[in-house]
């Protein structure tokens, strides 16, 4: 089962690593540090709905939020391998971390789905 | 004879280097790898406070102003300053391997490795900006 995911789960990991690169330092930038350390002012809670309302602005959430969380998944599995010398516990480490990135995900997709 | 099986006396046992868990703190090129790699966490938390962020948003503005409060809070601010140097740290790397992982043709010619390394920087400037206005320049 896991064998025959496994391109799956690589595809995943370049992809959420792709997004993660691309993307991520700067929604860091602007709603981790810019915006409360009150460097620049924060987006009204009525114009950030209506810009979450558009679909694409839905889908494109959904790929930042969902793929770098398999893309983070992928490689703490493999560090737990080769890190701490895990491999021994894969079963538990990969049921972990898939899953906690699919729960992730499926909770991403409910939340923005009834997004209204 | 018998039909067992046969077995050595002396089947040499393979000597296995021991190897500690603390392995790759032996070398700075070592600890870059593992530390490389455990960009994955703060990359996972980063996804999950954007999807409390989503969730906040979608229970309404009290929802939303605690999630805006505790952003503000000195440990979120630390935390992000983690984040970020992480991601940052994350983003260089990527770049850099992207030449490695994928070969890149143009008319049978291997395109160099600096070409991909430097549009990747651009490609990323301006998906920033583009990012930076639609969520700032409103």
């Amino acid at each position: 089962m896991l064998k025959r995911m496994t391109p799956l789960l690589w595809f995943l990991f370049s992809a959420g690593g792709t997004v993660a690169a691309l993307l991520f330092p700067v929604h860091v930038l602007v709603t981790g540090l810019l915006i409360p350390l009150g460097w620049i002012d924060a987006p009204g809670y009525d114009s950030v709905v209506s810009l979450v309302r558009h679909p694409l602005a839905r889908l494109y959430l959904f790929v930042l939020i969902s793929l770098p969380l398999f893309h983070g998944a992928h490689r703490f599995r493999y560090t737990l391998y080769d890190g701490l010398k895990l491999k021994h516990l894969h079963v538990p480490i990969v049921l972990i971390c898939y899953g906690s990135a699919l729960t992730g995900t499926v909770a991403t997709g409910y939340f923005l789905w009834n997004f209204s | 004879m018998t039909t067992e099986a046969r077995y050595s006396l002396y089947h040499p046992k393979w000597y296995r280097h021991p190897v500690s868990v603390w392995w790759w703190l032996s070398s700075w090129r070592f600890t870059k790898f593992v530390l490389r790699e455990l960009t994955s966490v703060p990359v996972a938390i980063f996804s999950l406070l954007t999807l409390w962020q989503v969730r906040s948003l979608a229970n309404g503005p009290e929802a939303y102003a605690r999630f805006e409060a505790w952003m503000s809070t000195p440990l979120a601010i630390a935390l992000n300053l983690l984040i970020f140097v992480a991601v940052l740290f994350h983003a260089q790397t990527w770049f850099h391997l992207a030449p490695k992982a994928m070969e890149v043709r143009l008319s049978g010619k291997r395109v160099p490795d600096l070409l991909i390394i430097v549009s990747n920087y651009i490609g990323w400037l301006v998906v920033s900006a583009v990012v930076a206005w639609l969520w700032l320049g409103r």
